[in-house]
């Protein structure tokens, strides 16, 4: 595994470009290690009946492709072309304007030219004008065209798999080109040839075999969660009993695996635990299920066939339990799938009601065609009708700063919620710079299955931004608690923060809200759910 | 292929496109084929093209509904949705897209990248960049009142509203300096700011080192003909005045079918009409089609119905 350097010398990024030097269209960018993560191991393509599964490094000359993978591509190509328009106008329009240049955090933190989303794009595009269209064949390079050979395809899979799909970029487009959906067709492309990463495709076979990207068997699901309902026990002296499978129960709910599985997720899962628990009484009948064990959906990381296949299990399983509807927990990419794909793709869920809050009655009509609702707005509805008992103080140690998820910001429109739970459990919130939250939000950096180790140089470069917004309110504000509604932000975000602003520690959203949470019956609570002491009980002895 | 080879190529380009009528009127007297001809064939072209690129990309399915949302969403009556930036229904679509064709609104958003740093930590600002907006609204719209002021060529009588634009146009009254009171006519603001706003954007792609690294010659031959063709415009109108009269009866035949191609219009007037139609030929195939995407904007669609449209069916995704 690379090295990753020190902060001062990842800091050391030139955004300037020489006056001369060779155009892009005839230099080649090396594959360098810290940068890329591994191909994906036959295995785990085998698993999911993907291509041309082999053992593979993106650092060795020989790719092993089939013989006649030019056409393979190039008639993938073609097909998306046909399948959508929107990549058939990207191709097309693009006027190069660089407006989005320097939005995307990955050139903010590295500098790398090619990682302007324009040039992301071009990548591709090159390879659509100097093989589909006149002008290109014609004029070659001074058409901008390039013909589709081992160098290119290399150099396109580099940039491909240096992007976390954000759509900062789309944001700022005045055609609203979207760099994300063309990463997302790209990484297909490269798919039909066996080219994704191991960092993707593990998850995406677990997920197919177990239900869950981290491969959690049923068995060992129900002992995680048992282990938060012992530390649970431990803070409040209360003993939830969260039920699992349970056909009839009213709400199915769904949160990413990585919550059950790493701190400081599982803080969250306790969260939910705790919120549902003090709920039970109030009228809410929810059940976890062991086999849609995931809410996140890494096979939108590999292609649309592959991601509705993944997603398929939510609607089934709400169906095999007869609930009525489903929350999701906080998740990122998640809730872009379920927003903006999973009724085209499963839908349409008529089998389950929109879902109306057993508790407020509230009528969730922003949900009304995919009968799934965000944790967060749940819970922010119950805040808004005093349903929850809540003391914010016992948050007071801690300063907090806000991270939009992009894909709950930029994919939903998901940005006052949080904010209002946030507010109501805790005392100390500031806000980051206006050009870094809300839809102009940055990426974790390490999004869209790009949260390996062996690519941590790349992470730390495309956490940049946002940590430098934090860095902000940290020297500022005193801030050194991130809260995010994103498991993947959860579980990349630590390192981020080590690295470029330490002392400044992550949380989920419901975690908060467990710590402010007052139980009934509740014993006198000394820590927070981290087993760190509550404001004013430092000097208790049983700390 | 760098920039300068980028430019050299593009300025060739664009010489050429100049040296052929200057040579095909002005030496072989080719007025029928410059007039007349070649006219027709680009506008043809011209439609035809931008016809079949349109159909062609309408014949590819938007199967997903995926906007990229910039604004609260519609959820609670408590809580304040942003109905422009992330529209619940048709309304606000329109609205969205009215701003984005009409102000350019996303590209009002732009912000510059500062990236310093203090003893080796970095300081990330990001800085009021509003010029490219600027100068793409000052392009665009005195590209658009030029070309309807230019009705005055082709209508008889000329309509009031052209008059009247060319009066606001014109109502500094200024000469063209240093001409001053040379007997020039008044000079239209539209035209030096279309001629402003291209040279900027012209200007902005060899300043900045990041747009001169993403440039193509397909970014600078476009602006090079149309600032040749805002040139010889300009030329005709302060300097080298041609026969207007004349201009005027071949434009007319040309429009009602009956092109008749009268004796000593300046060959300026063939070379301004030739770089015309070398662009709108050129226009089908090129990036200025960015045009023709208003059509669709799939992206700025509403998001909260994702409805089953009977194209996604012919995806057949695989179970």
């Amino acid at each position: 595994m690379a090295e990753t350097p020190k902060p001062v010398q990842t800091a050391d990024i030139e955004h300037t470009r020489p006056l001369f030097e060779q155009g892009w269209l005839n230099k080649f960018s090396e594959i360098k290690p810290g940068i890329h993560c591994y191909g994906a191991k036959p295995k785990n393509t085998e698993a999911v009946g993907m291509p041309f599964p082999k053992d593979w490094s993106p650092t060795e000359e020989d790719w092993h492709l089939p013989e006649n993978w030019r056409e393979i591509f190039l008639q993938g190509f073609r097909e998306r072309l046909d399948k959508y328009r929107t990549l058939k106008v990207f191709m097309d329009i693009c006027v190069r304007c660089g407006a989005c240049a320097d939005k995307c955090h990955f050139f903010i933190g590295s500098g790398d030219p090619k990682n302007m989303p324009v040039m992301r794009a071009e990548l591709l595009r090159s390879i659509y004008r100097g093989e589909f269209t006149a002008a290109g064949k014609l004029l070659g390079k001074f058409g901008g065209g390039r013909k589709l050979t081992l160098e290119t395809l290399k150099e396109l899979w580099y940039y491909l798999y240096q992007c976390t799909e954000c759509r900062r970029c789309s944001l700022f487009c005045p055609y609203g080109i979207d760099t994300a959906e063309v990463t997302i067709l790209g990484r297909e492309l490269t798919n039909l040839l066996g080219l994704n990463i191991d960092w993707i495709a593990g998850p995406v076979a677990n997920c197919n075999r177990t239900g869950n990207h981290l491969g959690i068997q049923p068995h060992a699901f129900v002992d995680m969660i048992d282990f938060f309902v012992d530390e649970i026990e431990e803070v409040t002296g209360i003993r939830v009993e969260p039920d699992f499978n349970r056909k009839g129960a009213e709400i199915l709910f769904l949160t990413p695996s990585g919550d059950v599985f790493a701190d400081p997720g599982t803080y969250t899962a306790m969260g939910y635990l705790m919120l549902f628990h003090y709920l039970k009484d109030l009228g809410l009948d929810i059940t976890w299920s062991t086999y849609a064990s995931e809410g996140g959906n890494f096979g939108f990381f590999t292609s649309h066939e592959m991601a509705k296949r993944l997603n398929a299990k939510m609607y089934h399983e709400a169906k095999r339990l007869g609930v009525k509807y489903i929350i999701g927990g906080e998740c990122g990419h998640m809730w872009r799938v379920l927003n903006q794909y999973m009724d085209t793709w499963n839908g349409p869920a008529d089998f389950l009601e929109v879902p109306k809050s057993p508790i407020t009655g509230t009528v969730f009509e922003n949900a009304k065609s995919t009968k799934m609702i965000h944790l967060v707005e749940f819970t922010a509805d119950l805040i808004k009708h005093n349903k929850l008992k809540l003391d914010p103080s016992r948050n007071d140690n801690k300063v907090v700063t806000f991270h939009d998820s992009c894909n709950t910001a930029r994919g939903m429109g998901f940005l006052e919620e949080p904010r209002y739970v946030l507010n109501s459990v805790c005392n100390n919130f500031y806000e980051m710079p206006p050009e870094t939250i809300r839809e102009q939000t940055f990426c974790c950096g390490s999004g869209s299955g790009l949260n390996a180790g062996e690519d941590m140089e790349l992470r730390m470069r495309g956490g940049l931004p946002r940590a430098n917004a934090v860095k902000f309110v940290h020297e500022k504000h005193g801030v050194n608690m991130l809260a995010c509604i994103c498991a993947i932000d959860r579980a990349v975000l630590p390192a981020s923060m080590d690295y470029w602003v330490p002392g400044v520690d992550v949380t989920g959203l419901h975690e908060l809200v467990a710590n402010a949470l007052i139980m009934d019956g509740e014993k006198d609570r000394t820590t927070d759910l981290r087993g760190e002491p509550l404001p004013g009980m430092e000097d208790e002895e049983d700390v | 292929m760098n920039f300068v080879l980028s430019l050299v190529f593009s300025s060739l380009a664009v010489l050429v496109v100049v040296l052929i009528p200057w040579i095909g009127v002005g030496a072989l007297d080719l007025t029928t084929l410059f007039g007349v001809v070649i006219p027709y064939a680009a506008l043809a072209t011209f439609i035809v093209g931008i016809i079949v690129r349109v159909l062609n990309w309408g014949r590819s399915p938007v199967p997903y509904r995926i906007p990229t949302t910039a604004g609260q969403m519609w959820s609670f009556p408590w809580i304040k949705s942003n109905p422009i930036d992330n529209p619940k229904g048709a309304g606000g679509v329109v609205v969205r897209m009215l701003f984005e064709v009409l102000t350019f609104r996303s590209l009002f958003r732009n912000t510059r990248l500062e990236y310093r740093r203090v003893e080796g930590v970095p300081r990330i600002n990001y800085e009021w960049e509003k010029w490219l907006w600027l100068a793409a609204i000052l392009f665009h719209y005195s590209f658009l009142v030029i070309f309807l002021r230019h009705f005055r060529f082709f209508m008889d009588p000329v309509p009031g509203f052209v008059t009247l634009l060319q009066n606001l146009d014109g109502f500094m009254q200024m000469g063209a300096a240093p001409f001053n009171g040379f007997g020039l006519p008044g000079v239209y603001i539209t035209d030096m700011l279309l001629m402003a706003a291209a040279t900027w954007l012209l200007l902005r792609r060899i300043l900045y080192s990041q747009l001169r690294y993403l440039s193509l010659p397909a970014d600078y031959f476009p602006l090079m003909l149309i600032l040749s063709l805002g040139f010889s415009g300009m030329l005709m109108r302060y300097l080298f005045r041609v026969d207007i009269v004349k201009v005027k009866e071949l434009v007319i035949g040309l429009f009602k079918f009956h092109p008749v191609v009268p004796d000593g219009i300046g060959v300026l007037f063939f070379i301004h009409l030739f770089i015309l139609c070398v662009l709108i030929a050129y226009f089908p195939f090129s990036k200025l089609m960015h045009l023709g995407w208003h059509l669709f904007k799939p992206h700025k669609e509403p998001l909260q119905q994702q409805p089953l449209c009977p194209a996604c069916e012919s995806l057949e995704l695989p179970r």
